[in-house]
């Protein structure tokens, strides 16, 4: 069996905007999702993240490009799309907006097993997903409501809706963000258990790069719909190379002792994606001159430029700024 | 030190809904000095946003509150209704979460602004002060005939400071300021709260659950559980070396980026903030604490000296100062 679970090859997602224009949302991602392993997708909102993780799950159509998950493409026919959401599943951000108000627990869970028609004992297969997600023992909620439930129960639910289907890809937008503080780290500690123990991969979409320290074994920054730096985790939040990851990391309240370097504005707009580097309006080696000094700034602003590998870095870790392939400081 | 700016002593809001009566604040003490930032923490429904509409009295008719919210000296919860209009905005004003919800979605941006100023009576030219306003929260004054959904969400936040600030209050509510806001927007809105607590000598009480933004933003700390304080100290002793098992489990929420100790390794806390209508025995905390002694479910728990300058309620605190 091959180490690739899911990779996406050239692939554009637009939508048309208004005024005739068109957002480029996902803007020529190639991303590979290994089996076993929690890969982070950070960016600020509007980056594409969102956009690109339901292109994953076969939600939106690519402009271009293409999806192969286990080594097939991925088909826009409503039986493969029905079989491959047996095995890429979602968790939403918000476990209140993600059940329905009037369905008990089990109703919630056994929805997805009528879907797929999956053979075996519903009940069984409920009361296990349950248990799984840490709802112990699992007979006590099949007849409770999402409002009866806390906001940590209701994702724990969310997940075993997910989990009853015993999928491959576990895809989550931003998991714990609507939830309390203390509630938060229990929930991330199950993501971990469900890869160590059902086998499963997982997809998070994030801007919170203390979750991404927390659980995630690689991490892809996003920026403009274009990944701008991806490695594995440790070396790309200890050591990272893009000024824009390091202008993310700088603002993170949990890494206070790096210079802050907030980049102005919000993030730009897809319609009108920048020419040369996309973010080298905001960049602040281009502010600073010292894009000027190291004698790039011209390549900057006209040169368009795709993900090469860090040099002194480790295996995996690839960046794209033309300061890093100048040998610049970086 | 002289005279606190704000003394909250004693404070106890309960609502009384047809289901009972829900003790959301449960005998609160706090102060905050002139110029300083205090911040309080805690998760939803341990009672801090209750702490702030009793300081402002904007909580719904009905409710319960005693004890005293002084300001300079001057008890808020008994001032008569045309003393309080004149205290609200010219001394201490609230910014709120979700700027789309709180501003007129039909009036403009500087409409919205000159109103407060023309009701007081603060400025002669209530033109020239939203100008002047805007250009102080980091907006061009031609923003000023945008309306709101004119504007980003970052924007917005800029505005409802504008707002906050229009009659030059003392003292600044920001009740989560920064929460719906994106990661990079959140750090430019506290980067000007900063500035305009600098430059305007502002006091400042800043309500959030995230407790790594109040370690940045806030002088002094107070963590909240089940509507009372647990632990107060400068941010530095409370996030850095807490004494309360809660701001403990909470601060290991937020991993530090490059700490191994959390690397793969989140941590949490079993269990759910208790329902307000049902607040265990003893020491509120103890079903969720993982240090909890028998003592703990009937112990009569108060804010205990935890070192110089802070307080935390917690028996293992009292045990330890007693030795």
């Amino acid at each position: 069996m091959s180490d690739v679970l899911l990779e996406t090859r050239g692939l554009h997602v637009r939508f048309p905007a208004r005024h005739g224009a068109v957002a480029r949302a996902v803007d020529g991602v190639d991303l590979t999702v290994h089996r076993g392993e929690v890969l982070a997708l950070v960016g600020e909102s509007g980056c594409g993240k969102t956009t690109l993780a339901r292109t994953i799950l076969g939600l939106e159509r690519p402009a271009e490009g293409e999806i192969r998950f286990e080594g097939e493409p991925l088909r826009y026919t409503g039986r493969s799309l029905r079989s491959y959401r047996g095995k890429a599943q979602i968790v939403f951000q918000d476990p209140m907006g993600a059940l329905n108000p009037r369905q008990t627990v089990y109703e919630a869970v056994a929805e997805g097993l009528r879907i797929q028609k999956l053979p075996g004992a519903e009940t069984v297969r409920v009361a296990d997903a349950l248990s799984r997600a840490g709802l112990r023992p699992p007979e006590r909620f099949f007849e409770a409501y999402p409002y009866e439930l806390s906001g940590g129960q209701r994702q724990r639910v969310v997940i075993a809706g997910a989990m009853v289907l015993e999928p491959s890809l576990l895809v989550a937008d931003e998991p714990v963000s609507s939830l309390d503080a203390s509630v938060r780290g229990e929930i991330l500690k199950l993501m971990l258990e469900l890869v160590r123990d059902a086998g499963v991969t997982i997809l998070v979409v994030t801007h919170d790069l203390g979750l991404a320290w927390n659980i995630a074994d690689r991490i892809a920054v996003m920026y403009l719909g274009r990944i701008v730096e991806e490695g594995p985790a440790e070396e790309l939040l200890e050591n990272p190379r893009h000024p824009y990851t390091r202008a993310l990391l700088s603002v993170v309240p949990e890494t206070r002792e790096m210079e802050q370097q907030i980049l102005q504005g919000e993030a730009p707009d897809p319609t009108r994606i920048p020419a040369g580097c996309r973010f080298h309006p905001r960049c602040p080696l281009v502010a600073s001159g010292e894009a000027a000094r190291i004698g790039i700034e011209e390549r900057c602003r006209s040169e368009d430029l795709g993900l090469a590998a860090v040099v002194g870095s480790s295996a995996g870790h690839v960046a794209a700024c033309h300061a890093l392939v100048a040998g610049g400081t970086g | 030190m002289s005279e606190p700016l704000l003394s909250v002593r004693d404070l106890h809001v309960t609502y009384h809904t047809e289901g009972g009566g829900i003790p959301a604040v449960r005998g609160v003490s706090f102060e905050v000095a002139s110029g300083e930032t205090l911040g309080l923490a805690g998760e939803s429904g341990c009672g801090k946003s209750s702490v702030a509409g009793a300081t402002l009295r904007v909580l719904p008719p009905g409710t319960e509150v005693t004890g005293e919210v002084l300001l300079d000296g001057e008890d808020i919860l008994s001032m008569k209704p045309q003393r309080l209009r004149a205290v609200r905005w010219t001394e201490l004003s609230i910014v709120f979460q979700g700027a789309l919800h709180t501003l007129n979605p039909v009036q403009k941006v500087g409409d919205q602004i000159s109103e407060a100023i023309e009701l007081h009576r603060t400025a002669a030219n209530s033109k020239a002060r939203v100008a002047e306003l805007l250009d102080l929260v980091g907006l061009p004054p031609r923003r000023a005939v945008d309306y709101p959904h004119q504007l980003s969400g970052g924007q917005r936040q800029r505005v409802l400071i504008a707002l906050a600030l229009a009659c030059n209050p003392r003292l600044l509510i920001a009740d989560e300021p920064t929460t719906a806001l994106d990661v990079m927007v959140q750090a430019q809105v506290l980067e000007l709260l900063e500035r305009l607590r600098r430059e305007l000598a502002l006091s400042m009480i800043f309500i959030t659950h995230d407790l790594s933004t109040l370690s940045y933003v806030c002088d002094r700390t107070a963590v909240m559980y089940a509507g009372r304080i647990v632990e107060d100290g400068t941010s530095e002793d409370v996030f850095g070396r807490p004494a309360h098992p809660y701001t403990a489990a909470l601060a290991a929420a937020f991993p530090v980026i490059g700490d191994h100790t959390y690397r793969k390794a989140p941590s949490g806390l079993g269990g759910d903030p208790p329902d307000p209508r049902d607040i265990p025995s003893g020491c509120s905390f103890h079903p969720r604490c993982a240090v909890a002694v028998p003592e703990c479910t009937t112990a009569d728990v108060e804010l205990w000296p935890a070192g110089t300058g802070r307080r935390a309620a917690c028996i293992h605190v009292r045990d330890a100062a007693a030795r």
